[in-house]
């Protein structure tokens, strides 16, 4: 499959992935995949289930590892890190389903994900200053939980825990957040907000989101990479993707 | 705010169990008893470890008999040796050299015993030893990703390879006598009245020591990453933490508590041998930390003094029902008192009494929360 990226333009991408392929006992779930992230660009992966979008993710963040090809960000090789490496990196990820702490509170959740003390020693000796709890409150204020600091995460609705887990990454202060699924069972009023919410992310991050909502993608997306059987199968511009026949045969397909 | 170690109900509950182990148990019984229950006491520091590093953190280990086992065997060797002076000692074919090693035609005392000769060396050994040992076994399991029923099992494993080893090498170790008749501390004969009334005591502070150190952990953000951990581990390295170092380091601070309780199991009760390293022990203390509540420091404490209790009672009349008197009993809690005596003492006692003690107010809410302490982080 060739490549319909700038990839020969010597431009610094955020982040490049290059010929990455992770096999699954044989069965290549992400086969030779190439796709370039800009500074600030919100990038949106779609695809038919099982493509392989989350996979991707996966390998971006260290849970998977590959089994060729590379992903560099900035000048970082991720592929040789370990995971919490990746995340002190600047790389933040939000699972498709909400993954929070579902015994503490709203509060506690964000706290945990305050980049100080996240040495053995450093969390022995953490303290809830002043800084933290203002850049809590703040967090809290812009994932719409400002009123549910004290509450127990176990309890917030699905909307939540999913808003909840993306402050979770916002206070990592990470410079590339990855997104799976964030609207996900959530009502119509919920999207909205959460659009709302992720334009107000992209001033200062980039983005990759996957997602499965067309109206969404096309209220967000700069550019959109559609994925097929682990392989770039057409990208662009929301527009260009959707008139692409190879693109309308694999969504009519099935 | 977290700056606050304990909440009211808390202090409370520290100020009861310091009362009952340093003022009730003392004035009410004597030095034979006494000692029973500073030996029962010696398993609380076990105990307590297991409620952060399987309660809190959810690693279960089934071997903590090892970590107890290794810190009361290097006290036990400091002692043996000082029993064991030439002069102690004539009537040997090798005087100076523990009993156990003559009657085993070792000659010579072995390059490793050796060291043990001086207290400060044996008083770090008791720490050290089986924090290194727990730094291993940690560092091997955890990088790897090895938890949950593999780790409770590996952790079995290791208790009975080294019961076996212990057995095995009687000319070193005592084997399965272990190592008896130990007789002074620095020059001080342990086995009197007054000496076991002292050493009750130095256990005492020692427990109540471990249990404010306890405290501090939980109540720092290292706690609060444990239950995260726990819960979700996943989310936890994608937070940015290196979740194997957390493991590891809790294991060896269970470690560390239940060396303690060995050191002080040896003085007091003035022997050490393989059948308190093994698998039956090690299970016996988890049980005592999910009695009291796996999840409660103190509960810790009352787990291992009435599972105890229960079985020196129980164990006189009925000895061969005492294991499935106890295995039944582990059941029955994790089945159907998953927060044990804690968890009933939250939910049945503590509303009664709040109703007692505030009788004029107008109705104040029972706290029927969970028992999760952990929230009160929050506040
Ligand atoms: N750890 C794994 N072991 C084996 N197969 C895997 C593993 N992870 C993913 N797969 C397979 O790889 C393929 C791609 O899965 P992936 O979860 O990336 O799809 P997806 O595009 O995110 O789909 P969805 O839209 O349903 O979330 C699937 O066929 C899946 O079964
Ligand atoms: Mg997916």
């Amino acid at each position: 499959m060739q490549q319909t990226n700038p990839a020969s333009t010597s431009k610094d991408f955020l982040l490049s992935v290059e010929g990455l392929t992770v096999s699954f006992d044989g069965f290549k779930a992400v086969n030779d995949l190439s796709f370039y992230v800009d500074e600030n660009e919100i990038r949106v992966i779609i695809g038919p289930n099982g493509a392989g979008k989350t996979t991707v993710l996966d390998l971006i963040c260290g849970r998977t590892k590959a089994t060729a090809g590379s992903i560099r960000f900035r000048d970082k090789e991720l592929t040789r890190m370990r995971e919490h490496e990746i995340v002190h990196a600047g790389v933040g990820r939000k699972f498709q389903n909400p993954s929070i702490y579902e015994d503490l509170t709203v509060f506690e959740n964000l706290e945990l994900s305050f980049p100080r003390g996240r040495g053995v020693f450093g969390a022995l000796a953490f303290k809830r200053d002043a800084e933290v709890v203002s850049r809590v409150e703040e967090i809290a204020e812009m994932i719409f939980l400002k009123n549910q600091l004290k509450t127990e995460a176990a309890i917030l609705s699905h909307g939540q825990k999913q808003w909840l887990e993306i402050g979770m990454l916002l206070i990592q202060s990470p410079e590339l957040l990855m997104l799976d699924e964030p609207v996900a069972g959530m009502s119509v009023s919920e999207r909205v907000k959460t659009a709302e919410l992720l334009h107000r992310i992209i001033q200062d991050h980039s983005v990759i989101v996957i997602e499965h909502d067309m109206k969404f993608v096309q209220d967000i997306a700069h550019r959109v990479t559609v994925m097929h059987q682990g392989k770039v199968l057409s990208e662009g511009s929301m527009d260009h993707v959707q008139h692409d026949p190879k693109v309308i045969e694999v969504y009519l397909g099935h | 705010m977290n700056t606050t170690l304990y909440t009211r109900r808390e202090w409370i509950a520290l100020a009861i169990v310091a009362a009952l182990i340093l003022i009730v148990f003392p004035v009410t019984m004597d030095v034979f008893r006494l000692n029973l229950v500073g030996k029962y006491l010696t398993y609380a520091f076990v105990a307590v470890g297991l409620v952060l590093c399987w309660g809190h953190g959810g690693i279960l280990s089934l071997g903590q008999g090892i970590f107890f086992g290794l810190g009361g065997y290097c006290m036990a060797m400091f002692l043996k040796l000082e029993a064991s002076s030439p002069e102690n000692t004539a009537i040997q074919s090798t005087p100076g050299i523990p009993d156990f090693m003559d009657w085993n035609q070792v000659t010579e005392l072995p390059f490793w015993w050796v060291p043990f000769k001086s207290f400060p060396f044996a008083a770090a050994a008791v720490i050290l030893v089986p924090v290194v040992f727990a730094y291993v076994i940690g560092a091997a399991m955890f990088k790897r990703r090895v938890g949950g029923v593999y780790f409770a099992i590996i952790t079995q494993a290791i208790a009975a390879i080294l019961t076996i080893l212990i057995i095995g090498q009687q000319g070193y170790t005592g084997g399965v006598n272990g190592i008896t008749d130990l007789r002074t501390l620095l020059g001080w004969d342990i086995r009197t009245d007054s000496a076991k009334f002292i050493l009750y005591f130095v256990n005492a502070v020692l427990l109540i020591a471990v249990l404010v150190l306890g405290q501090m952990v939980r109540m720092s953000k290292f706690g609060r990453l444990l239950i995260a951990m726990r819960d979700k581990e996943d989310r936890v390295r994608f937070s940015g933490y290196s979740v194997a170092d957390f493991k590891i380091f809790i294991f060896c601070l269970a470690a560390a508590f239940s060396a303690i309780g060995g050191a002080m199991f040896t003085l007091q009760v003035g022997f050490m041998s393989p059948s308190f390293v093994g698998i039956v022990p090690s299970i016996e203390m988890v049980i005592f930390a999910a009695v009291g509540g796996r999840l409660s420091l103190f509960g810790a404490v009352y787990g291992a003094l009435i599972v105890n209790w229960a079985k020196t009672s129980f164990s006189e009349t009925f000895p061969e029902l005492w294991l499935f008197a106890m295995g039944g009993l582990f059941i029955a809690v994790v089945m159907a008192f998953p927060n044990g005596l804690a968890g009933l003492y939250r939910s049945h006692v503590e509303p009664f009494l709040a109703k007692l003690t505030r009788k004029s107010p107008p109705s104040p809410a029972p706290d029927t929360a969970p028992v999760e302490a952990v929230k009160l982080a929050a506040e």
